[in-house]
């Protein structure tokens, strides 16, 4: 019997020669990643004793939520890392400046098409942009894998969705997620593994499928895969380096519990609603409702493209004036990109505010919510009180929707600019 | 791990997040104690105090969605809480509940029969829950996982694994 992508690399990890849905298997991940909770982790070797590790170049270490410190807490917390990546010889260390671990890792040539990634963190589904195997763990299991190197993985079945037809415009891969998880719920993929296929893929950048993958999360799945090809090729290169790997495809006979195919080219920009991701309503439902705030970051949304996209929008244009906009650019590599081509001056000049690279407001780190006040965003997470106060409210958009929103002052809609 | 499970039932809906389980501001801390002094607090300051009172909670779907923070189960078992019976996990809350030595069955018969303050009594040995005169059946616990629950989590096996080296 033909075998899905998921099958394959837990197989493989696991050096089994085939594996079924419902097998649980030890598999070896090529790497663990931690973020700031790395400290935690720490505290559960110490609490083990534990003092050897399993392979210290499959452990990276991102500083990126709560970044730099901002509590004498959080500072002992930090330095705690930074002693244990010195003590081991982590050398994919990465510190407060570099930004959101998902993307400082693909950037930086760790994610390579085949690979097996956890880490303490839901939205390592993000690294099938690059047909990886990334998902989330607990702190305590990361522990557990980087003194044994493995973990127990029960194989998950697999859901194949095949978009066809292009975006029309002012319609971007965000829309399309939100879409897609208003439809088939907060739970519809749950332990799912979901591949993506079909020309809509095909003809998407990386960065619109790191936010197909990283929003697949919010509809439960364990991963979800967008295959390899050409384009993934192209942005691997040079990040790799010699790192050899083997794509994985997924066999033409293998089996999926469930198989959806949808047209996008009629689909429209699409807001999620206060307080579940769930809670999605095509932009015409939710226009005119008022704002307070635009965060325009996290690992959803805050690559480069994303940047260019909210800067088309604003050029020469000014935000309305009872809107504050914060910018947090997902990684000192996106940063730097459009601090060269312009596009940082740009949202800056229209009356945004820069923050350093990181997580920023998605993790309530900076431009928190008094009671009463909205706030328009393109992360991946709008749970009550998850940005501030239990009385406020947030709603989540894609780069070009917030920019829109952010000059009218009122959610809008960006095909009207 | 105790093998049977009795007390009074609090009831949640669906979707219960892990960040309205236990804030982000709060992922500060690993200790239970400290960690139940805010648990739930998103859905009013009253939240952490009053659901001491009860020893086994009850939910719809998909508890505990959305982030894969450890502590939103440390938080629950700060709470006093002896074990979690839900319709349906999110995977990461199933997986770290485990690993911390939470007891956490799927049984989406119970749901609609309980209210708050029912008393309910779980049976992990034989995969039953007794409530009122009705029993409902849940899956036994596959070896892997039944390991770690025994002796109260990951951390723990990890240490006897590494005494027994």
């Amino acid at each position: 019997m033909g075998m899905t992508i998921a099958e394959k690399i837990l197989a493989k990890k696991s050096g089994l020669p085939a594996v079924m849905p419902g097998q649980i298997v030890d598999a070896y991940p090529d790497l663990v990643m931690s973020h700031t909770a790395t400290w935690r982790s720490v505290s559960v070797m110490e609490k083990v004793g534990a003092t050897k590790l399993y392979d210290p170049d499959r452990i990276a270490v991102v500083l990126d939520h709560i970044a730099p410190a901002k509590s004498e807490k959080n500072a002992a917390d930090h330095k705690k890392s930074r002693t244990f990546v010195k003590k081991y010889g982590i050398r994919k260390f990465y510190d407060v400046d570099a930004g959101i671990a998902h993307l400082v890792l693909m950037e930086a040539g760790h994610v390579a098409p085949g690979d097996l990634i956890v880490g303490t963190d839901s939205h390592c589904t993000i690294y099938g942009s690059l047909g990886a195997l990334g998902s989330g763990i607990g702190y305590t299991e990361v522990t557990s894998i980087w003194i044994t190197g493995k973990l127990w993985m029960k194989v998950p079945e697999s859901y194949r969705i095949v978009l066809r037809g292009g975006f029309s415009k002012g319609v971007y891969s965000k829309d399309l997620m939100l879409h897609l998880i208003g439809g088939l719920g907060a739970d519809g993929c749950t332990y799912k593994s979901v591949e993506f296929y079909g020309e809509t893929v095909q003809n998407l950048s990386i960065s619109e499928r790191m936010t197909m993958t990283n929003l697949a999360m919010e509809m439960g799945v364990k991963c979800a895969f967008v295959p390899p090809d050409a384009k993934t090729r192209e942005y691997l290169h040079g990040r790799l380096k010699n790192r050899a790997y083997e794509e994985v495809h997924a066999d033409a006979n293998a089996v999926y519990s469930k198989e959806l195919d949808m047209d996008v080219s009629k689909l429209e920009p699409m807001v999620a609603c206060p307080h579940e991701v769930e809670n999605t309503k095509p932009i015409g439902e939710v226009t005119g409702t008022r704002i307070d705030q635009v965060f325009l970051g996290s690992c959803a949304n805050a690559k480069y493209e994303d940047l260019a996209v909210a800067a088309s929008i604003l050029k020469g244009r000014r935000i309305h004036p009872d809107v504050r906009f914060i910018i947090t650019p997902g990684s000192k590599e996106i940063m730097l990109e459009a601090m060269r081509t312009g596009v940082l001056a740009t949202l800056v000049e229209s009356g945004g505010t820069l923050t350093n690279p990181g997580c920023g407001a998605c993790a309530g780190d900076g431009g928190i919510l008094a009671d009463g006040e909205v706030c328009l965003s393109t992360a991946n997470r709008n749970f009550l009180g998850r940005m501030g106060s239990n009385k406020s409210s947030i709603y989540l958009c894609s780069p070009a929707t917030l920019a829109a929103s952010a000059i009218k002052g009122v959610i809008s809609d960006p095909r009207e600019l | 791990m105790e093998k049977r499970l009795q007390g009074q039932v609090y009831k949640f809906g669906d979707n219960v997040n892990s960040d309205i389980i236990i804030a982000g501001r709060y992922l500060i801390y690993i200790e239970p104690d400290k960690l139940a002094e805010h648990a739930f607090e998103m859905l009013g300051e009253s939240f952490p105090s009053k659901l001491r009172a009860f020893d086994i909670l009850v939910a719809g779907r998909n508890f505990g969605c959305g982030s894969a923070r450890e502590q939103a189960v440390t938080a629950i078992i700060g709470l006093g809480f002896k074990a979690v019976v839900a319709c349906s996990f999110a995977r990461t809350f199933y997986r770290n509940a485990i690993n911390a030595g939470l007891p956490i069955v799927e049984c989406p018969e119970l749901y609609p029969a309980v209210t708050e303050g029912d008393l309910i009594d779980v049976d992990l040995a034989v995969g039953e829950i007794h409530h009122k005169d009705v029993t409902y059946f849940f899956p036994k616990f596959p070896d892997s996982m039944r390991k770690l629950l025994e002796v109260g989590g990951l951390a723990e096996y990890l240490k006897a694994q590494l005494l027994n080296r």
